[in-house]
Parts: C-alpha cells; structure tokens; sequence
C-alpha cells in the first residue's frame, strides 16, 4: 500500500483500490500528476476509484484525473467508480469529445532556408520598402504642395505644436551635449597639438568640425532618437487604436492632418536646434582654451573669425532641414504601418530610429562629397 | 465561520473633490451571479478596480473569501489572485500572443506546468468557452469580438478560479452573439458552480443571468433580488428600469 498525499493505493486480488482525497484543485495539478504517475497499474484488471473523500474537484483536476483514466484503459484495466463518477469529468467528456487537436501554426520551413532564397527574399523586401518609403515621400509632398495653395489646410497650430515638441523641450539636451562634445574635442587635441607646439589650431578645429558637421549631425541623432521615436509611437499607437482609419472614415486626409504638420514642425526646429548646438559648441571650445591652454577669450574670437569662412556656418546649417525631414519621414512612414499588435509597435519604433540615424549619416556623406565637387 | 465570496464593507473612494463611493457596502455569496449597474461615471469602474487591488480605497474593506485584501502586501495579493479570474471591456488580450499563449501565462505564472499538460489544459478552456479550435493558434487582432470576448473568457478561467470578474461582457457584440454570450456564461455558471461579479448596462444580460443586482447611487450600492429591486423608488433605478428600453424586458420577465 503507498500512499501520496492525493492518491491512497490498495492492492487486492482483482487489481487496485484508488481512493482520492484533498483538494484536486489547478494550485496543486503538479502534485496531482506526480501522485497519479507514480501509480503502478502493471497487472492491474479492475480499478476501483473512490471519490467520496475529494473536497474540491474542479477542471485542472478532473483532466489530470481523466489523463490517469485514459493510461489506465489503454494499460488494460477495466475502470470502475465506486458512487457516481464526478460531474466535471462527464463536463470534459462532452467538450472534449471531437478529439481533434487543432494544426500547429504552419511551422518553419522543414528544410533549412537556402541562403540564395534568403538573400533574393530580402533584396525583393528591401527594394519594397524602398519603393513604398519614396512613395510616401512623394505623398507627403503632394499633400504639402497641395497645402500651399490654401495655408490653412497646412495646419498651422498643429505645426507650432510640434515645432515645441520637438525643438524647445530639446534644447537643453542638445544644449548640453554640444558643450560636451566640444569641451572633448578641444580637450584631446589640445593635448596632442601642444606637443607640435600648434595649440592654437585647437581653435580651428573646434570651430570648423562643429559649425560644418558635429553641431548638425550630433543635434540630428539626438532628434532621431527623441523625435523620430515619439512620431512613430505616436502614429503606430493611433493605427492600433484604429485613430486613423477614423480619420480617413470621417473624410480627413491622415497625412493632411498628421504627417505634413509633424514634418514641417521638425524641419522648422531641427535648424534652429542646430544653432543653439553651434553656440554653446563654440562656447565649450572657448572655456576649455580659456583654461587649458591660457587663451584669452578675445584671441579665441579673433582665431574662430580667422579659421572659418563666410559659408561654414552655412554649409553646417543647410543640411538641417534636409536631415529633419528624413527623420520624420522615417518616423512617420513606419508609424503608419504598425498594425495588430504592441510588439509591432515596438518593432517599428525601433527600425525608424536606427533607420533616421542612418539616412541622415548617408546624407551627410553624400552632402561632403557635394560641397568638396563645389569647394566649400 | 462561512464569509461571503466577496464582502465589500464602508468602501470610499475620492478623486481631488469628487466623491466617487461614500460607504459603499456589498456582497457576493456563492454560486450567484450578481450584475453591478450604475450611470455613466457612477463609479462602476473604479469599484472593481478597488476589489482587483488595482487601487487602493481611502477608506473600507474588502474581503476575497474572508480575507481583506486592502490590508495585503503585494506577494499575499499574488496568491489571492489566482482565486478569481477578470475579463476586461476591451478583452485586454495581450496582442503579441496567440490566444493559446494569452490562456497559459496565468498557468505558466501560477501552476508550474510541464509542456504538454499546459498545452493541454489551456485547449480545454478555448473548447469549453465555445472557440473554434483554429482560433487558439490566431492572434487577438485576427479575431472577432465575440471571439476577442470568449478568448477573454478563457483566459480568466486559466486557473479554475470560483470567483469571475465580467466587465462589460457583451458590449460591443451583436444581439445574437450577446444572447449566445449569456448563455456560455450560464452554462459556465452552472457547470464550474463559479461565483460571478459582472458589470453590465445590457438589460437582456441583466434578465437573463443575474441573481441578484447591485445599483450604484449616490455613492452607495443598493443591492436585491432582480424581482425586487426594480420597483425600488430611487429615481436613477425606476428610470433604468422603467425607461423606454426596459419596459418590454421587464414585462416579459414578469410574464404579463
């Protein structure tokens, strides 16, 4: 005889005696099948069950009680109940009788993926979202021109809107990376020019490399991770709480009301973002000089004036609304096409803020080999 | 001493200046259905937020099985959740999972099963709340409302618990899936002998399944058989249950 602390086993000369006690409850359905599993049933013909003494039987556990019963047929016991057998096993009986257990979701190609197919699937997909991205571009653009003719269409307060979301309440970080990421600059080239004796150049590199490229492309990441992530979650979540499909029901071009406004703020702000990340990059160049390398700040000035031209400032500048766009077009266009589920969402915020990094980086590449063609 | 399911004891709950329950009382007993109706913003949500430990009261009690919940730290909270199940307005089904994988994380959470019994176990309530079985592989988005409801269903009977929160269990649904609603909820009542709390503007859901209603006002919840509290003589529950719309139901209910 063993006993377990749900199951009491008695052997007699037909076969076994299976009283059931406690709680045959889901909180316990563990012990339950590790109870039942450890009964033997070799040699046993008749099994008599006894369920008097369970306390609470509900689902969990007449399907661990109804596993036992179908092991027990099959090991070629006859099965019997002393007193009727529980309500919730005639419940399973009726809904469980059609056995079939639905198909897996289509599973993974049985084959390992050939890499030729991998590669032709992805070059087809990326030519895709090449297409469709230019496409919205172009959408965009229309909706925008289309908005000239009558600017109230351009939605203006929406635009103000957005130019504050994502230009005032940046500027402090931009602000302050710049400063940063001059005082670095400055910082280490100080410390390898002054062995050349050519301290001063310090100068010219901070001012060139920030106005012509670090202020612009370093304000353009911050804004991608910032702006870029907030316009695709915000469409994306819009999408999914089917925000647009009201918009376009109710007769209101989405990308009238939602993506021109949010690309015209950001191609507002991001310039003058740029501007703030110029000056105080120029002014951690000036504090570092002033107390690193002892330079008073009127030579500091005279040099910056010295080291750049009249178009530096310009050239840097230029390429912000260009990099402003491609961030929120990059944002918008994955927003719009989230659809289903949260994880989509994510998954599209995150392919918008990585790819707006690496459209503007491919766009400032491209605009330094331009300006070099135009020797500037 | 036998408690009540559910007990809920001089309930006040206030946002800034706004009353929203001043000494609510209630209770549950075994094995009935009972409807909780109250007018828009009269604070049927935030009761059963309170009785989910979602939030906490200002003052008041409730008792899950005898035990005060408003008194309990988070980890004795966990294990009195596993006592009851909810479904939510909107289904709440979370969206990244199929419906298989929405009804096991409960069990994975609480049971500490192995791979084929949770499989198993979770198929048993997607066929007991009526889904086709192709849904259990489906994402909620792929999914009616009546199937998002019923998935809802299924998940909040994960863990067998006695005790089931229905929010708004047939808005949104057309009449001939409300009606089939009621009657899976019915079934489910009778068949699992559950405890059932459920929210409800439907009157046809009113009739057909609750035992007793409970009716929000002013605060406080007025509580009786659903043959006596529609002539009680508050003006909100004459008009809920006298209006336009009820006339018909309650005169087929009373089979005049």
């Amino acid at each position: 005889m063993s006993v377990s602390m749900s199951v009491e086993v008695r052997r007699t000369d037909e076969g076994l005696e299976l009283e059931l006690t406690g709680e045959w409850v889901a909180q316990r359905i563990t012990l339950l099948e590790s109870g039942l599993a450890a009964v033997d049933l070799a040699a046993a013909r008749q099994l008599s069950i006894a369920t008097e003494r369970i306390t609470a039987l509900d689902l969990s556990g007449a399907w661990a009680l109804r596993k036992f019963l179908q092991r027990a047929r099959a090991a070629g016991a006859a099965v019997r109940f002393r007193g009727t057998p529980p309500d919730q096993l005639r419940l399973l009986e009726e809904r469980l009788e059609e056995p079939g257990t639905p198909e897996a979701p289509p599973a993974a190609s049985p084959e390992a993926p050939q890499a030729l197919a991998v590669i032709g699937r992805n070059a087809v997909g990326a030519g895709r979202d090449l297409f469709e991205g230019l496409a919205f571009f172009g959408r965009t653009s229309v909706t925008f021109l289309r908005g000239l003719a009558r600017p109230r269409r351009l939605r203006p307060i929406s635009i103000a809107r957005h130019v504050y979301d994502t230009g005032i309440t940046a500027m402090p970080i931009v602000a302050l990376i710049a400063f940063l990421i001059s005082v670095i600059i400055a910082y280490m080239s100080a410390r390898q020019l002054r062995g050349l004796g050519a301290d001063i150049y310090v100068v010219d590199l901070v001012a060139i490399g920030v106005l012509r490229e670090l202020g612009v492309l370093l304000t353009s990441i911050i804004v991608a991770g910032r702006s870029g992530s907030a316009y695709a979650a915000e469409l994306g979540s819009m999408k999914l709480n089917e925000e647009v499909d009201a918009l376009i029901a109710t007769g209101v071009d989405p990308f009238e009301v939602l993506v021109v406004p949010r690309v015209l703020g950001l191609t507002i702000a991001l310039p003058l973002l740029t501007v703030i990340a110029d000056l105080t990059g120029l002014t951690g160049g000036a504090l570092l000089c002033r107390y690193l390398l002892d330079m008073p700040l009127t030579q500091y000035v005279g040099r910056v004036n010295e080291a750049i031209s009249p178009s530096t400032f310009w050239v840097g500048l230029v390429k912000a609304p260009v990099f402003a766009m491609l961030i929120a077009l990059a944002g918008c266009y994955r927003g719009m096409q989230v659809h289903g589920s949260a994880r989509e969402l994510g998954r599209l915020v995150t392919v918008a803020v990585v790819q707006a990094i690496f459209l503007v980086i491919l766009a400032d590449a491209l605009f330094a080999v331009l300006f070099m063609e135009m020797d500037i | 001493m036998i408690y009540p399911v559910l007990q809920v004891s001089g309930l006040v709950n206030r946002f800034g200046t706004q009353v929203v329950h001043d000494g609510l009382d209630m209770e549950v007993r075994a094995d009935e259905v009972f409807g909780i109706v109250g007018g828009s913003g009269a604070g049927k949500s935030v009761l059963l937020r309170t009785i989910l430990g979602l939030q906490r009261p200002l003052a008041g009690t409730v008792r899950i099985d005898g035990d005060d919940i408003t008194r309990m730290s988070v980890a004795q909270l966990r294990s009195v959740k596993a006592r009851y199940g909810v479904t939510f307005q909107q289904g709440a089904l979370y969206s990244g999972l199929t419906v298989l994988q929405n009804v096991q994380l409960p069990m994975i959470e609480h049971l500490g099963l192995g791979r084929t019994a949770l499989e198993e176990l979770a198929l048993l309530r997607i066929r007991l709340v009526g889904l086709p079985a192709e849904a259990a592989h489906k994402y909620p988005a792929e999914l009616s409302g009546g199937m998002v409801k019923r998935a809802a269903l299924a998940r909040a009977l994960a863990l067998d618990p006695r005790l089931l929160f229905l929010d708004e269990p047939t808005s949104g649904l057309d009449p001939v899936s409300a009606a089939a609603f009621d009657e899976l909820v019915l079934y489910l009542q009778k068949q699992l002998r559950l405890t059932i709390v459920m929210i409800t503007h439907d009157l046809d859901t009113i009739f057909r399944t609750c035992n007793r209603v409970g009716v929000i006002v002013d605060g406080r919840m007025e509580s009786d058989t659903l043959e006596r509290i529609v002539d009680y003589p508050h003006p909100w529950i004459r008009a809920y249950f006298h209006g336009e719309r009820a006339r018909a139901r309650l005169g087929a209910a009373r089979g005049t």
